[in-house]
């Protein structure tokens, strides 16, 4: 397809504004760019053709099975994005909360903000929530630097941050950003954190311990709350990685568990987009140690009246406000709508969606743990890839089905991995016809390995030479 | 099947005496794991590393991965033509596909790390 | 009330496949005296009761007003193409593109985003977007630190006071060490805005050159919309721009999300982080795009990353992408000039009061009234206008000091209506 800057033609224009009313105005040259930015010159229809076109080369979850191991690609309600649009959320100012004079002007909106920080606390166990960071990474990041805020607090010499060997890259790397060295912890043959490696690595310097549960290999992790004692004993902290929430909700609670600190995925297990990567929220939860450094200011309410305070011992802002406002009155609906049972059955049919899959899999590809799968299943390729057909073959070759894949390569504990998340909102059919394909395809790899080298052949473009591209850095035009 | 001149780490960094210089380079082995190289950094001429310092990095389009200095000494030349073609380290990892040179090399340094036969042994042990 | 389709003899199907007989025994690995010690939620309520209550919480915000509040967000007028094509839900539901061949859309919008915010900055680099601006002041201060492996952080007077504050809570154990002026000297960077905090615009070329001969970077904070008119980054010898990308196309949405943009020069590229799109092909010679440089991100590179992001704010780079299209080059000019013209009509009408920019402004400028700031705004709410920021809130100005926002929707007619209310509100 052309680029939008190759559809450019002088002179035409989309956009108009009402005419100049005032008079004109103009700065000193040196202040001024010396030519116009060279933007299309392109009609609303030019616009509105390339972008519907563009949107037809994508697969998304309203038209394709999503199976994204880790990543929750499940439905979207329409409802939730009628309700982000109201125009008294979209169309207001976050400053009217800068200022007292102005608070009465956004009390629904900070009252939106105060019950979906409750919900949130309820649901996950933990006293108090805050919606400022903006991307699960960034809470991360914020939990991070509350721990550190509290060892700091503390007078603790604690500059270690454990992490496992299947966390997601982004728990050290957002560790690393908070200040911690990391250092990494085994997984067991059987998918969990060992227990003895924890002990092994525990010593004084340690702050804390990132863990995900169920962990990336779609595994709960049944000595928690042993890790989290262990932790305590020391006064280090036990960070809940939130990536994984849509398999517990209702039935485990990571406050109960003997989580200090958490983030939540608002765009994983609350039902908001993703939007080809992003907005998404990463809302962070704390346990009674760390309320008193919780990112400011928060919103409080006194007597039906919605205000902000900042706590004692804030760590400062992560957001300029409270963080991805939009996403959280989708998330808020979506709360609202399931309710306490609806949320709990959401859990239940995404694992059983996952075991149902594995199920019909396991005959046919090799798994990567035998069993204690929960909203996710992993098998390994690694039989496939000795007879030459690798993940990504596997991958490129559901596309042809109208199937997205499921997350390759990782986690990177499981050698030619395929981490499949169905979620709770697909049907019967759909997971079967997924598994039709994935057995049809394994039967390829042994009669016909040359068709899946071959694959996709129904996308607009072959597979890309990444090389090329990352050796010519043709980034923009 | 590895260079019999060279001297070789566990990180598959080789280093090779040229003359009172010693060149350092990543092994055979450890260019066809990364894959095509998209990108290498160098250390900064002049400058002075020990022995298992971060010395340079090395990209892939799915890997990155640092190189360690196999020996203490001062950087005296990199390999700028990797620059523009870094495919020279997949293509000629102990020739043309060098990284950088060290002068002022402890030789006692250098007896400390691995033969052709003995990295052979610990690739072998180490690829499965 | 759920979105799950499975009925129940479909479960009983599923169950005797597992080979367990209730849903139940497949969360038999939580132990369980670790199971919810209380999980007090709310009812279900239908799609409509929900629509009613957030329809209720929607109506008590107002948005009616004739508005004046700036602050680096900003009341501009969005086309309705941008939502018609945001909100087309293979852009929206999609995720991050992993898989190219299913993912062109996305990559080639990435693509066209990055080349667009290079013709706008005048800078060689873009990435793919960073979560805002505040954010992406810290990100720059970061790469700045990587580049000249110095750690002193220079902050300009001209920079958002809240950029500043996200800045310090997210570099607090990093061991940086603050200043603020535009003293170079051992530092890793200088941070400028332009138009500043209270709109006054500059020309930071000076700066730049004394930067670099001090070795530090210059990172040029920048208001996207305002590159219609002045002078960009790159003109002024920028090594790194960032900016709040709210201003093109992006709904005010009380805070978010909003969109950090993110420019370079070709040397610091590989010290950039976020993801970047680049242009290849398939082996029929077909252009595609892919995703790039991923062996500076998290996902491969994990604690030695150039940053710790992930999800990033695509679809938010969307919107801005479509909208530079529908303005195209003379649409921002016109937009730009608008609302610099819009605003100086404002001062002039204004001329009772003190403006306390000392040289020229954007469409952006600070008074000092006669009277508390905070009285003028709620005398002035009451009448229907969001008179402006009280600069003391932020802790940018006296009690007494206001700042004013012009964009191109601010008519005459309502430029003259406010300009009477805030002298009768402020003077009387």
């Amino acid at each position: 397809m052309q680029l939008i800057f190759e559809k450019s033609r002088p002179g035409r224009r989309a956009a108009q504004f009402d005419a100049l009313d005032v008079p004109e105005a103009s700065l000193p040259p040196a202040l001024c760019r010396a030519e116009p930015a060279e933007l299309p010159e392109v009609s609303e229809l030019d616009v509105v053709r390339h972008f519907t076109q563009l949107s037809q080369q994508n697969f998304g979850v309203d038209s394709n099975f999503y199976p994204l191991g880790s990543c929750t690609m499940k439905y979207n309600p329409k409802l939730a994005e009628a309700v982000a649009a109201y125009p008294g959320f979209s169309e207001l100012h976050p400053h009217l909360s800068t200022c007292p004079a102005f608070r009465g002007l956004c009390q629904g909106a900070l009252e939106l903000v105060y019950e979906t920080e409750q919900a949130l606390a309820e649901i996950a166990g933990m006293r108090k929530v805050s919606l400022q960071p903006i991307a699960g990474a960034h809470g991360e990041l914020t939990g991070a630097l509350l721990m550190a805020a509290y060892h700091r607090d503390k007078g603790n010499a604690k500059d270690t941050m454990l992490v496992p060997d299947s966390a997601h890259g982004t728990n050290p790397a957002s560790a690393a950003i908070a200040g911690f060295k990391v250092v990494q912890v085994a997984s067991a043959a059987d998918g969990t954190i060992r227990l003895d490696a924890v002990k092994e690595a525990l010593n004084e310097s340690v702050a804390g311990l990132m863990l995900t549960c169920p962990n990336t290999h779609g595994l709960f992790e049944p000595r928690v709350r042993e890790i989290a004692d262990l932790l305590h004993e020391s006064d280090a902290l036990l960070y809940y990685d939130g990536a994984n929430l849509n398999a517990i909700m209702g039935h485990a609670r990571p406050g109960d568990l003997g989580f200090d600190v958490m983030h939540f995925n608002l765009h994983k297990t609350f039902g908001t987009p993703h939007g080809m990567g992003g907005p998404g929220s990463g809302p962070v939860g704390v346990g009674e140690r760390l309320e008193a450094f919780l990112p400011g200011p928060r919103v409080v309410c006194e007597g039906g009246r919605y205000d902000l305070e900042t706590p004692a011992k804030s760590i400062g802002k992560v957001a300029a406000f409270f963080g991805n406002f939009l996403i959280a009155v989708r998330a808020c609906a979506y709360i609202r709508h399931l309710g306490g049972p609806g949320l709990k059955e959401a859990s239940e049919n995404a694992v059983l969606n996952a075991n149902y899959v594995f199920a019909r899999l396991k005959g046919t590809y090799q798994p990567a743990f035998e069993s204690g799968f929960m909203h996710e299943c992993v098998f390994s390729a690694a039989p496939q890839a000795k007879a030459g057909v690798r993940a990504l073959d596997i991958a490129k070759a559901l596309l042809d089905y109208g199937l997205h894949a499921p997350t390759v390569y990782f986690p990177l504990t499981v050698r030619e991995s395929l981490m499949i998340e169905p979620t709770e909102t697909e049907s019967k059919d759909t997971l079967d016809a997924f598994c039709d394909a994935m057995i049809e395809i394994a039967g390829k790899a042994e009669s016909d390995p040359d068709s899946l080298h071959a694959a996709p052949r129904t996308m607009p473009v072959g597979r890309l030479d990444e090389v090329r591209a990352a050796r010519q850095l043709d980034c923009s035009c | 099947m590895f260079p019999a001149e060279c001297r070789f780490t566990k990180d598959h960094e080789w280093i090779r005496d040229d003359g009172g210089q010693h060149t350092v380079g990543i092994t055979a082995f450890a260019a066809e794991q990364l894959g095509d190289v998209t990108y290498v950094e160098l250390p900064e001429p002049g400058s002075r590393l020990s022995a298992g310092d971060t010395a340079a990095s090395v990209e892939s389009v799915k890997a990155a991965s640092d190189v360690y200095a196999p020996a203490g000494g001062e950087v005296c030349e990199v390999n700028e033509a990797l620059d523009g073609k870094p495919e020279l380290v997949n293509q000629d990892p102990y020739g043309e596909g060098w990284f950088f040179k060290l002068s002022d090399v402890d030789a006692d340094e250098l007896e400390q790390l691995m033969d052709a036969a003995a990295y052979e042994q610990f690739v072998g042990e180490h690829s499965e | 009330m759920t979105w799950v389709p499975t009925t129940a003899a479909e479960r009983e199907e599923m169950l005797a496949v597992i080979g367990v007989t209730t849903v139940d025994d497949l969360f038999a690995t939580i132990p369980e005296s670790l199971r919810p010690k209380s999980w007090n939620l709310p009812a279900p309520e239908s799609e409509m009761a929900v629509r009613r209550a957030m329809a209720g919480l929607s109506a008590r915000n107002a948005v009616c007003h004739t508005s004046f509040l700036g602050g680096g967000f900003y009341d501009h007028f969005i086309p309705a193409a941008v939502d018609a094509l945001a909100t087309r839900s293979e852009f929206y539901t999609a995720y991050t593109p992993y898989q190219p061949e299913s993912s062109q859309g996305t990559l080639q919008a990435i693509y066209e985003y990055q080349s667009a915010v290079c013709r706008l900055t005048g800078m060689e680099f873009a990435n793919a977007s960073l979560y805002d601006g505040g954010t992406a002041v810290f990100e720059a201060a970061t790469m700045s630190v990587r580049l000249t492996r110095r750690r002193r952080i220079v902050c300009h007077e001209s920079l958002n006071p809240l950029y500043g504050r996200m800045l310090k809570t997210h570099t607090a154990n990093l061991g940086f060490e603050f200043a603020t002026g535009d003293d170079p000297a051992d530092a890793a960077c200088v941070i400028v805005q332009n138009p500043s905090f209270l709109g006054s615009v500059a020309d930071f070329s000076a700066l730049a050159g004394r930067c670099h001969e001090a070795g530090a970077l210059l990172v040029v904070s920048f208001y996207p919309l305002s590159l219609g008119m002045l002078k960009t980054p790159g003109e002024m010898g920028a090594d790194i721009a960032v900016a709040e990308g709210q201003s093109l196309g992006l709904p005010l949405g009380f805070g978010g999300p909003y969109l950090g943009v993110m420019a370079t020069r070709k040397e610091h590229l590989r010290k950039m982080p976020g993801r970047i799109g680049a242009a290849t092909e398939d082996a029929q010679g077909r252009r595609g795009f892919v995703l790039t440089l991923q062996a500076r991100e998290q996902h491969i590179r994990r604690e030695k990353a150039m940053s710790n992001i992930c999800s990033n704010e695509a679809l938010c780079a969307l919107r801005a992408l479509i909208y530079l299209c529908l303005l195209g080059k003379e649409g921002l000019r016109e937009v730009a000039a608008q609302c610099h013209a819009r605003a100086e009509y404002l001062k002039s009408r204004l001329s009772f009061l003190q403006v306390l920019n000392a040289g020229p402004t954007f469409n952006e400028f600070a008074v000092r009234l006669p009277r508390d700031a905070e009285q003028v705004v709620s005398a002035l709410a009451e009448r229907g206008f969001l008179a402006g920021l009280p600069l003391a809130a932020v802790g940018a100005g006296e009690a007494t000091d206001l700042l004013i926002a012009v964009t191109e929707k601010r008519t005459r007619h309502e430029l003259g209506a406010f300009a009477e209310a805030l002298k009768e509100a402020a003077c009387s």
